[in-house]
């Protein structure tokens, strides 16, 4: 989890955290005793559908106020570390 | 008329200046904020250039908005243009963003004047504002204790006097359960009445922005400036936004209020709640029926763990001497069941977490805010996350991640969004026989530093207010008297979806007749400044 | 390919939408600006941004859908988590488990029918630049730089199953796919720009068996040459490896131009994207009526065109080359408008290989054509006239860049309107007067006795020594048809 989550955690730290997600799945295991065969899951809490904008451009942010914010940049760009292997 | 509205008025009118009203605030903040820490930043410089604007637009005849001069606090993960906004986490620390939250660019057009960043729980996870990088927030009715969370310095802000109005959070209760434990107004309106845009992100499907205010009027007065459709949130509900203000005296008189049995259950040494409410309310000569309305048809002492330590035997007095006041005043009171929140801790504890874990995934070091260098990115990545979030925090991003993956995303996350759906159909069902709901906000009055430190201990916290999280109704908390050492209780209001109106008509029925609070320790410098009448 | 097998492709191309914003926010969609130029906070992900859907994205895939005869269904965005520096909120906002085209097809001309398993919407990432590795290679780099400009960028990725069989026909459907985007102005579908990307499933199985077995997805593929080669290399690979008693492991491998495939490294990190629904946005469920204004609103398919273009007398070939160019309408609103069928195809198969040629406006390709046919014009001139006609549509939309949205662009119309007979004119192409050429003709009679002798014997190719002095005469300006005609009215005399 500590790596899916990009969070350096010493095996203190993991057993620490993994205490605190005991805990909370035991109190999941009510959930068990329900019968939620019939319920659809709900994600939106509003029923909203359909909302758009349309296909007109607005003003951008202005970049030096951005990357006056960036822990490092240069060439107009946000810079950082060697990438090495690919997404995950 | 007092506080947010008369300040409004008065300056309006050119009774009084923006700029001395500001003033005012200030040199209270200045005198007792070392104290409450209820700020982590006082914007006071740029506050008096907004007030001196006000002023000369009032100078000028132009009118400033219903808002005119009023001071008001925003917690510190709401967007501000050039601000530092830092969500109380290291992570932030010092990132001024390049634009404002749609609720910061209305309250401005209203006319209201920043006067600060609150102080909140990190990434408003938590309840007490303990959890904050920047040291915890206290409760100006007692400083030995939290003021409640996760917008604790925007509900200390208000109850120190500090600004009159300021703007929280609410994602399982931020707004409504400080507000309860500091002894004011906190509203929690319907998901997608106020814009998320520019609103740090925690649980997206759950927060929603309030706002604080020492009375209904100025709550219901805030509600209806931050309110309204923003095209920029796509879960902005396109609704127009009724005058609140309206609402406040309308009456109670024909009304159906329910209280939510689930909620009304005083713990072990006050024994079962309906014992309780026949015994302590004989005034109003009421007995409650418990309705006999189970719309999902579960036994709710069910092993519903969050529940079975019950709350303080005082909490639940107020709540019925709430009931008892709204039945005089004409309603009719019933008991309902609303099995479903039983489960609400459980499926919100797995939902905010699930979504917070992706939510908080962009603090990565490269864009804004804190870097921990290291020899590539991932390990980069891995350090600045490390040293930027703290424990409770990681301790949620952890819980998200694990209840989002592969092989466990059907047992957890996807069940507790069946939960959702299920407190979903039994407040329809609730509803469909009652106008408005009522519990207890808070299961119990102000805590002290650290009592808490357990997370399930404090996770219960949220119980009465986690539910209309789920259902996305609107809620709101109002000062009912108080409990345990004199300190404030609040009551909860909750209506269906977008039933603000009546949810406000209860809600200042119920200040009309709640017995006074003792004043908090700051009271005797708030009064002098002349924001009350 | 070995006897025995046959090869087994499913094929995922991602295009990029025409669209004038991104996904997700109003930040231009536009490329080779200053980084970081094109961006809000939306694309940046900071903190308290929110997404809006762009409709545009939206009915442009709907279109892509129902010309692949797809299903258009409600949709619902999900998250992909995953952490890379230029995914601004390391997560991907993609349609998941609900794509909003699902199960269609697309017939390969002259080939077999393709089944579509989906195509959905995505937004793309932004651009990583290694810093001090060779080339720009992630080896050896000190570091990299992150341009958020393309991050947000509508991308549809269209799904094939795994019908198709061989590398030839691979290429044939994505060329197809390809006139199908242009034809709907959907995308610019450039393969070696990367607005087109096509990754493929490569597996072989026992030649007549049913079986899927394992199969490697093979990325870089810039061209159709290079599709075409990685599938019969990886296929090979395959069948070499079930030839040694090994077998393919299920991977992503990369195509590299000398020739073969690569292995990518593996992953540090298992893939678990943790999908789950996007909650600020909600569901998009296009109903009947959207659905019908869309189809409505879709220009002819290039399987149509390719149809009426045969009934214009056109070859497969050559109505394969005209839809490929993005010239059916041109040419069939040439037809339309009166011009003789046979030359306007002509001229769109020799002459029209041009940019700015799908800019032409049909009446004006009508007129060129007529003022060829009545013979005011000779073949050589009509084809300078019209290269002509394409420079100045080109320079006409370059000057307008604003409007130059495509063949609809409503400034291009003007851009178009210029009439090929003033170019003809400019160009001092005055068509020559009956008599003027008959005097040439007559004198190069008189210049060429013998030769003359033996036309009127009945030597019909030595016309081309009369046909060659007159072209000589006029600089080439002459028709040479009208010549061979008052040759022969004169021999007949």
């Amino acid at each position: 989890m500590a790596r899916l989550a990009r969070i350096e955690l010493t095996a203190d730290e993991i057993e620490h955290y993994t205490g605190h997600l005991g805990r909370v799945l035991e109190h999941a295991r009510e959930l068990d005793d329900l019968d939620l065969a019939d319920v659809p899951p709900l994600a939106h809490p509003y029923p909203l559908r359909n909302v758009f904008r349309d296909d007109v451009a607005g003003s951008p942010v202005d970049r030096d106020e951005v990357l006056s914010q960036a822990p490092a940049a240069s060439d107009g760009q946000f810079e950082v570390p060697p990438v090495l292997g690919d997404p995950s | 008329m007092k506080g947010a509205s008369l300040i409004a008025h008065d300056v309006r009118t050119g009774a009084r200046r923006a700029t001395d009203v500001l003033q005012d605030f200030l040199s209270r903040v200045e005198a007792h904020d070392g104290d409450v820490h209820a700020f982590n930043t006082v914007t006071a410089e740029q506050a008096r250039a907004a007030a001196a604007a006000i002023d000369a637009a009032v100078d000028e005849g132009r009118d400033p908005g219903l808002l005119a001069g009023v001071p008001v606090a925003f917690k510190d993960n709401l967007c501000t243009r050039g601000v530092a906004t830092t969500c109380s986490s290291r992570m932030l620390e010092g990132w001024q963003p390049p634009y404002d939250a749609t609720v910061v660019q209305a309250m401005t057009a209203a006319g209201a004047v920043m006067i600060g960043k609150t102080n909140l729980d990190e990434f408003a996870m938590g309840s007490s504002t303990e959890h904050s990088a920047f040291g915890p927030t206290r409760n100006p009715y007692d400083l030995t204790r939290v003021p409640g969370g996760s917008s604790g310095g925007s509900a200390a802000a208000v109850a120190a006097g500090f600004a009159p109005l300021a703007l929280g959070s609410d994602t399982g209760g931020s707004i409504r359960q400080p507000a309860s434990l500091c002894g004011i107004v906190g509203i929690k309106p319907t998901y997608g009445r106020v814009s998320r845009y520019g609103l740090v992100a925690f649980a997206s499907s759950f927060d929603q922005i309030g706002p604080f205010a020492t009375d209904v009027a100025d709550a219901a007065l805030a509600l209806g400036v931050i309110s309204g459709h923003d095209p920029a949130d796509s879960t902005s509900i396109p609704a127009a936004v009724p005058d609140y203000t309206s609402a406040l005296d309308r009456g109670v008189e024909g009304l159906r209020v329910g209280i939510v049995s689930e909620l009304a259950v005083a713990s072990a040494e006050g024994q079962a709640a309906r014992a309780r409410s026949g015994g302590c309310h004989p005034a109003a000569g009421t007995s409650w029926g418990d309705g006999g309305n189970t719309p999902s048809g579960y036994d709710i002492s069910a092993e519903a763990a969050w529940l079975r330590d019950g709350f303080d035997p005082e909490v639940v007095e107020r709540l019925y001497g709430a009931a008892d006041a709204l039945a005089a005043a004409g309603a009719t009171v019933d008991h309902v069941s609303v099995p479903a929140v039983a489960y609400g801790l459980t499926a919100y504890y797995l939902i905010a977490p699930a979504e917070a874990s992706s939510n908080l995934a962009r603090y990565d070091g490269t864009r804004y805010g804190l870097r921990v260098e290291g020899a590539d990115v991932t390990e980069m990545n891995r350090l600045t996350r490390r040293a930027g979030f703290g424990d409770e925090v990681k301790a949620r991003i952890m819980l998200g991640t694990f209840a989002l993956s592969a092989g466990y995303y059907d047992a957890y996350y996807g069940k507790a969004q069946r939960v959702r759906m299920l407190t979903r159909r039994d407040f329809d069902a609730a509803y469909a026989d009652f106008d408005v709901l009522l519990s207890p906000t808070s299961p119990c009055v102000a805590f002290r530093f650290g009592e808490r430190a357990d997370p399930m201990t404090m996770y219960r916290c949220d119980t009465c207010t986690i539910p209309s999280n789920l259902s996305g109704d609107p809620a709101m908390s109002v000062p009912f008297g108080t409990g345990a050492e004199g300190l404030p209780v609040g009551v909860q209001v909750m209506a269906p979806a977008l039933g603000e109106e009546t949810m406000l008509t209860v809600a200042a029925a119920l200040e009309r007749a709640a017995p006074p609070l003792s004043k908090p320790l700051l009271a005797g410098v708030a009064g002098s400044t002349g924001a009350q009448t | 390919m070995a006897a025995g097998w046959e090869t087994v492709v499913g094929l995922e191309v991602h295009v990029e939408l025409a669209t004038d914003t991104k996904l997700f926010s109003a930040a231009p969609s536009r490329f080779g600006d200053e980084p970081n130029t094109n961006v809000t906070p939306v694309c940046l992900g900071l903190p308290g941004s929110l997404p809006v859907l762009n409709r545009r994205a939206v009915e442009l895939a709907m279109a892509v859908g129902l010309a692949l005869n797809c299903d258009i269904r409600p949709s619902v965005f999900h998250r992909k988590n995953y952490f890379y520096p230029d995914m601004p909120k390391d997560y991907q906002v993609s349609q998941y488990d609900q794509p909003i085209c699902s199960d269609g097809w697309l017939d390969v001309p002259g080939g077999s029918r393709i089944g579509i398993e989906r195509a959905h919407l995505e937004e793309d990432a932004g651009k990583t630049t290694h810093l001090g590795g060779a080339d720009g290679r992630i080896h050896g780099a000190v570091g990299a730089l992150v341009d958020y400009n393309r991050a947000g960028t509508p991308l549809l990725e269209i799904v094939s199953r795994p019908d198709i069989d061989s590398a030839a026909e691979a290429s044939a459907y994505v060329e197809e796919l390809r006139a199908i985007l242009l034809a709907l102005g959907a995308s610019d579908a450039r393969l070696e720009e990367g607005s087109m990307r096509v990754d493929a499933n490569i597996s072989v199985r026992p030649a007549g068996s049913d079986e899927l077995r394992t199969r490697c997805e093979v990325k870089n593929l810039n061209s159709l040459r290079s599709l075409r080669n990685a599938i019969d290399y990886e296929a090979q690979r395959h069948i070499e490896l079930y030839a040694a008693g090994e077998a393919p492991v299920q991977e992503t491998r990369h195509w590299s131009e000398d020739g073969r495939t690569h292995s990518l490294r593996s992953k540090e990190e298992a893939d678990d994207y943790r999908y789950f629904p996007e909650p600020d946005l909600v569901p998009l469920v296009p109903d009947d009526e959207w659905i019908a204004q869309v189809r409505a609103a879709m220009p002819e398919l290039p399987a149509s065109q390719r149809a009426r273009l045969h009934e214009c007398g056109a070859g497969a070939e050559d109505a394969q080359v005209i839809v490929g160019r993005g010239l059916a309408p041109v040419v069939l609103g040439a037809v339309a408008a009166g011009a003789d069928a046979r030359r306007t195809v002509t001229h769109a198969v020799q002459n029209l290989a041009l940019d700015g040629a799908e800019l032409l406006d049909p009446d004006g390709l009508a007129s060129l054509v007529h003022l060829e046919t009545s013979g005011q014009l000779t073949a050589t001139q009509a084809k300078t006239v019209l290269v002509e006609m394409c420079a100045r549509a080109v320079a006409a939309v370059r000057a307008a860049p604003a409007e130059a949205d495509g063949p609809s662009g409503s400034a291009s119309a003007g851009a178009r309107a210029f009439d090929p007979a003033a170019i003809a004119a400019e160009l001092g192409f005055e068509a020559m007067a009956d008599d003027e050429l008959e005097a040439l003709v007559d004198q190069a009679i008189a210049d060429n006795p013998e030769a003359w002798a033996k036309f009127c014997a009945g030597e019909a190719k030595v016309a081309g020594v009369f046909v060659g002095a007159v072209m000589k005469a006029t600089r080439g300006q002459a028709d040479g048809q009208a010549v061979t005609q008052i040759l022969v009215q004169r021999r007949n005399a």
